[in-house]
């Protein structure tokens, strides 16, 4: 159907009125109704859907970002994560922070620790063998690794402590 | 087979009914979870990592006091038999246990056993410190793991974030890694079909509740763990307390219960309560669940006092001691499950016979 007054566009508003007893009604094009101040219905979910459209585009690249990280410590991602419940390590914790902390707050309530506070022990007080023992089980596999730089720190930690 | 006279009081300490209100607490648990910082979680680790870590804690074991003369069990390298035994003495958990996997308990599993306290090593954490009371008794038991705590932190460095806390495997875990918890026998709330309502408020409460055996187990004989849902936003101290207030309101709904059962059906209750005890003195044959079901009547009847000169310890005893593993152990062989059945109804019949006398 054509607009009744322009006669040239699609009628999509349908405008019922009354006057002097009689009821007239009205198609009008949108352009039209507009002219005549007629808020037309559909253009609200339009701009709706451009205001959700808009951020949902962002989260979408927010979420591939997220989707990607990987832990790089533990190389765990997020997929990891859904499908065992369990993190790999306590790095996942920074690697993850955005997620987690939403996670936490619906688990728990709350996602800020109110409980004991806890420093860990100055290195001399750990057992020195145990730690040496790690360092070099560490610089191993950084050299098997080809992790470089790793490695020469690892060195001149050991040494430091030999 | 794995010798538990080696474990201090057995490992069982917990079930002499020393506690307070131990007729319906039969014990208090608290555990803290933690990992060592510099190796990635359990789940992600390798066999020479967990060595590592157990090695770690093994060094540091002779400068922490709350352990001194406990023993330590490597988990890994027990048979199946031996590692259900301990998981059936609550001494460490399914998961260390390895009794869901096929491949076993994990290469480094372990667990050191004190005097009412123990660390599970390698387990869904690093480490899992835990103590255990007799009865009602939340404060003793947080103020023994947070002496080990403090201890066991001072020689080996946890994972800890100042935003989060403890950092666990688990998110649920995260912050406190605490899970405070009591097992509670309600048989007049079951009876009175009361139980449901506590369930539900319970869990409004921010408490939780399982079955005997910890995690997914089914609940048995109305025998309930309560424990807190959340660990992190609050104090150890503040989910302790909350548990505790809450717990002592269950308490005394049992004990409105028991009493409501006493006066509006006694002979009802009286007539249950006799034909368990009379099954477990005389059947030739009981399975688990009958047992367990059985028992659960005997302890509510010697809380009514109907049964005279049956201890609480005894009861206690008869709930770990009628568990597969254990009636295999002192059988000194394995059963099938027929085999299990006639032992622990002997077994039961011979410790009432011991502890109140033959029938007449």
């Amino acid at each position: 159907m054509l607009c009744d007054v322009c006669k040239e566009r699609d009628a999509t508003v349908t405008l019922t009125h009354a006057v002097k007893g009689e009821v007239n009604v009205l198609h009008l094009c949108q352009r039209c109704a507009g002219e005549r101040g007629i808020e037309t219905s559909f253009s609200t979910p339009l701009k709706n859907m451009i205001a959700d459209y808009l951020p949902a585009v962002q989260a979408q690249t927010v979420n591939a970002q997220i989707e990607s990280l990987q832990c790089a410590f533990c190389s765990m991602k997020l997929s990891d994560f859904r499908e065992s419940g369990r993190l790999g390590c306590a790095s996942c914790y920074t690697t993850f922070d955005q997620s987690l902390r939403a996670l936490l707050r619906r688990v728990h309530g709350n996602a800020k620790h109110a409980g004991r506070q806890y420093e860990a022990p100055a290195p001399d007080l750990l057992h020195e063998v145990t730690a040496l023992g790690d360092l070099r089980e560490r610089l191993r596999r950084a050299i098997a690794q080809e992790e470089f730089e790793q490695a020469a720190q690892l060195r001149d930690q050991i040494r430091g402590m030999e | 087979m794995f010798d538990l006279s080696l474990l201090p009081d057995g490992g069982l300490a917990w079930l002499d009914a020393s506690g307070d209100q131990s007729d319906i607490v039969l014990s208090t648990r608290v555990r803290l979870a933690r990992n060592v910082e510099g190796y990635a979680f359990t789940g992600r680790s390798r066999e020479g990592e967990r060595l590592r870590i157990l090695s770690q804690v093994r060094d540091a074991v002779p400068a922490v006091p709350s352990l001194t003369g406990g023993v330590m069990v490597r988990v890994d390298e027990l048979d199946s038999d031996d590692r259900r035994l301990l998981h059936e003495r609550h001494v460490i958990s399914r998961e260390l246990a390895g009794l869901e996997a096929s491949s076993g308990a994990r290469g480094g599993a372990a667990v050191y056993v004190g005097d009412g306290v123990g660390v599970m090593i390698n387990e869904e954490d690093h480490l899992r410190l835990q103590a255990v009371r007799s009865g009602f008794s939340l404060e003793p038991a947080l103020a023994a793991i947070s002496q080990l705590d403090e201890e066991l932190g001072r020689r080996v460095p946890y994972s800890y974030h100042r935003e989060f806390g403890f950092l666990t495997a688990c998110p649920t875990n995260t912050g406190t890694g605490m899970r405070a918890s009591v097992l509670i026998h309600l048989p007049g709330l079951v009876l009175t079909k009361e139980i449901p309502k506590v369930l539900v408020g319970l869990q409004q409460m921010g408490l939780t509740y399982r079955g005997l055996y910890g995690e997914g187990s089914e609940v048995l004989g109305s025998f309930f763990q309560i424990s807190n849902q959340t660990t992190l936003g609050r104090s150890e101290e503040e989910l302790v307390d909350h548990l505790s207030n809450v717990v002592r309101h269950v308490i005394q709904r049992e004990q409105e219960a028991r009493r409501v059962l006493w006066r509006d059906a006694g002979y009802i209750i009286e007539d249950k309560l006799w034909r368990a005890y009379g099954t477990l003195r005389f059947a030739r044959s009981l399975t688990f669940d009958e047992a367990m079901s059985l028992l659960s009547g005997v302890r509510l009847a010697a809380g009514l006092q109907l049964v005279q000169g049956l201890s609480v310890y005894t009861l206690n005893k008869l709930l770990i001691f009628s568990q597969p593993a254990h009636l295999a152990w002192s059988e000194g062989r394995e059963l099938t499950d027929a085999e299990a059945d006639i032992a622990r109804a002997r077994f039961v019949r011979q410790a009432l016979a011991d502890e109140v006398g033959p029938i007449q």
